[in-house]
């Protein structure tokens, strides 16, 4: 059949000549954030003197860090067609389990550590257990999770310390070693940075590089794009959607430690409403919300612009009232933009 | 049986029904076929709606058992439980709605399922130098030169994108291919494209089950053909015994189209215009 081939292999095909290198750009699906983090950078260094200082971008790393380790996992589940909204608040369930369990047990904060994330990871596998067997929706699902967890954290905490907040663990064996892992600050020259950073990277790395170069992230692409056909070429469908939802849960379980470290004390009625902050970065990230097309490092560009976004009103010295209204403008302009860059792209392939 | 004159090949077919039959309760679905798949050769299954041809297939390719008669791969008789073991002896069916994710990519789409990998432990990975130069070289080789094999399955014509569901049938193993109506969604020139690539595959040595109710196509491709009808074989020719016209006619009932076209003819006294008579009848 070789002779109803024009071209051999390695030679260039004339009818590629049209996608530039700016072509291949645009069909990037990060490509519409990072032009709406560019604008947003360029928009704040004019109207707030201070933004630029390195004090100021560590501020607003750190704060796109604590969004950018949940719209991680979220990217890929969002990826692999589901969504989780009990994300935010499993964050203060998986700190309030450290913290309490240490507390109760009066052990080493790092058997806490431990049972958390055990605990959390059987709350994530939970979420995909419901939806793979009752394949109900998995917004009704993770609705359900987050309404109990919501009632579990508040009410459980109440039961046991008498408030809505946990006992100080400040002063128990184990908790230095605890906070330099999960909420210490690191200086580099006269910048302090703040360990989430680290671990937001490593894991925007390993996301990555999961999605893009291993068959577990070929098949993420694929239970989200075409769940039916993936199962008829063998892809364990199910599976692969238990596995996303056990990754929200190990990064719930990294916030939550987080949270827990940085003070001593963790607020049980945190975290409501997180959920569809990691969404939104998700979103503004280029990931499709009907599944199938996305990518990790578009969810940490949509938590960068968060993080600018809510750090860069406060050095504006603007009221602060009017975040929300800038991050829902961000993201329906992100999300015009992406569709609009992938039509183009698309077009002229 | 009309096939006795047909098996003349030397060496046993790749797959072979004998008088196969399948009954669904107590409904006849298939009763008395027979077939032949020869490698390099292409059997055409023709019939209607409600023919038969989708239990035929789903006895191929594994999903249904058949109740009567004998079924053969490479002279060896069987009875297949599930499609894994049709895949395991080389039977590739391709569908209709094909398997494949619209926003993947090309390479991505052919090895779905069965990726190769490199490295071990922890740095396990896609083999994606080899993934993307095998899915070029295989495609190229059915004769199907790729822009760009990055770009999503989703954007290439319905042609194509079933062109590299056979190329990746090919690819892994495939000795025989069953093509259920592979042309039924596709318009002309699309179509001529599928039916190159079927050729392809029949001259990369596989066997080739093509099942259509277009008679055109057929004949374009064809070496063998069966006829089905209401779950009956009603012909089985080889192509030097039989003419397009002939294959045609039969295809579209024979004798019973004649009835059609004489029923269909003008009543002897056509009405006209008369108002009372028409009334009163």
């Amino acid at each position: 059949m070789t002779a109803t081939a024009p071209a051999p292999a390695s030679a260039k095909d004339e009818r590629l000549i049209h996608r530039s290198v700016l072509r291949k750009l645009l069909g990037r699906p990060e490509l519409g954030s990072v032009v709406g983090a560019v604008a947003v950078f360029v928009f704040f260094s004019v109207v707030a003197d201070s933004f630029l200082r390195a004090s100021s971008l560590s501020t607003v790393l750190y704060a796109a860090s604590t969004i950018g380790i949940m719209a991680v996992p979220v990217a890929l589940l969002m990826i692999g067609g589901e969504f989780d909204l009990s994300a935010g608040v499993l964050v203060t369930t998986s700190a309030l389990v450290s913290s309490m369990f240490s507390y109760q047990m009066t052990a080493n904060v790092w058997v806490g550590v431990g049972v958390s994330l055990l605990t959390t990871l059987a709350l994530g596998a939970f979420n995909g257990f419901m939806l793979t067997r009752t394949k109900l929706p998995s917004f009704i699902i993770t609705l359900g999770t987050f309404l109990m967890l919501t009632g579990l954290n508040l009410g459980f905490t109440k039961l046991i310390s008498g408030t809505v907040s946990t006992k100080s663990i400040a002063d128990m064996e184990g908790f230095a070693s605890a906070k330099k892992v999960f909420a210490s600050q690191l200086s580099i020259g006269s910048v302090d940075l703040k360990v989430t950073i680290l671990w937001w990277f490593g894991l925007v790395a390993l996301a990555t590089w999961v999605l893009l170069r291993t068959r577990f992230g070929n098949w993420i692409f694929a239970v989200g794009g075409e769940a039916d056909a993936a199962r008829a070429v063998g892809v364990p469908v199910y599976k692969t959607k238990i596995g996303l939802y056990m990754g929200v849960a190990f990064a719930a379980w990294i916030s939550g430690q987080h949270l827990l470290f940085s003070f001593d004390v963790v607020q049980s009625g945190e975290g409501v409403g997180n959920e569809l902050i990691y969404i939104i970065a998700a979103v503004i990230g280029g990931c499709l919300i009907t599944g199938g097309y996305g990518s990790a490092i578009g969810s940490a560009v949509g938590a960068f612009i968060f993080g600018m976004t809510s750090k860069g009103i406060v050095y504006a010295e603007w009221n602060p009232d009017w975040f929300k209204f800038f991050l829902g403008a961000m993201l329906l302009l992100a999300t015009l933009l992406n569709a609009w860059v992938r039509k183009r792209a698309e077009a002229t392939a | 049986m009309t096939d006795a004159t047909l098996t003349k090949s030397a060496a046993s077919p790749l797959v072979e029904l004998d008088d196969v039959s399948k009954y669904y309760g107590n409904i006849r679905a298939l009763e008395g076929v027979s077939l032949e798949v020869h490698g390099g050769e292409i059997t055409c299954v023709l019939g209607d709606n409600g023919a038969g041809k989708s239990t035929l297939i789903k006895i191929i390719a594994g999903l249904h058992r058949h109740d009567a008669g004998a079924f053969r791969i490479e002279g060896e008789d069987v009875s297949l439980s599930n499609p894994r073991e049709a895949l395991d002896r080389g039977i590739a069916t391709v569908y209709q709605d094909l398997a494949v994710v619209p926003l993947m990519p090309v390479w991505r789409n052919f090895f779905l399922g069965s990726e190769p990998t490199k490295g071990a432990g922890p740095f396990k990975r896609l083999d994606v130098d080899l993934m993307r130069r095998t899915t070029r070289a295989e495609l190229l080789r059915m004769g199907i030169d790729l822009r760009d094999v990055d770009q999503p399955i989703g954007t290439l014509s319905g042609g194509e994108r079933q062109c590299v569901a056979i190329a990746r049938a090919v690819y892994f193993g495939a000795k025989v291919l069953v093509l259920d109506e592979p042309t039924a969604a596709l318009g002309v020139k699309q179509s001529g494209v599928v039916l190159k690539y079927v050729a392809a595959a029949r001259d990369a040595g596989l066997g080739v089950v093509l099942i259509t109710h277009n008679p055109h196509h057929a004949y374009l491709v064809g070496d063998r053909f069966v006829l089905l009808k209401r779950g009956t074989m009603t012909g089985s020719h080889l192509r030097t015994q039989i003419t397009l016209d002939e294959l045609t006619r039969q295809m579209a009932g024979g004798s019973e189209l004649e009835e059609l076209s004489h029923e269909l003819q003008r009543a002897p006294e056509p009405h006209l215009g008369g108002g009372a008579a028409d009334t009163g009848e």
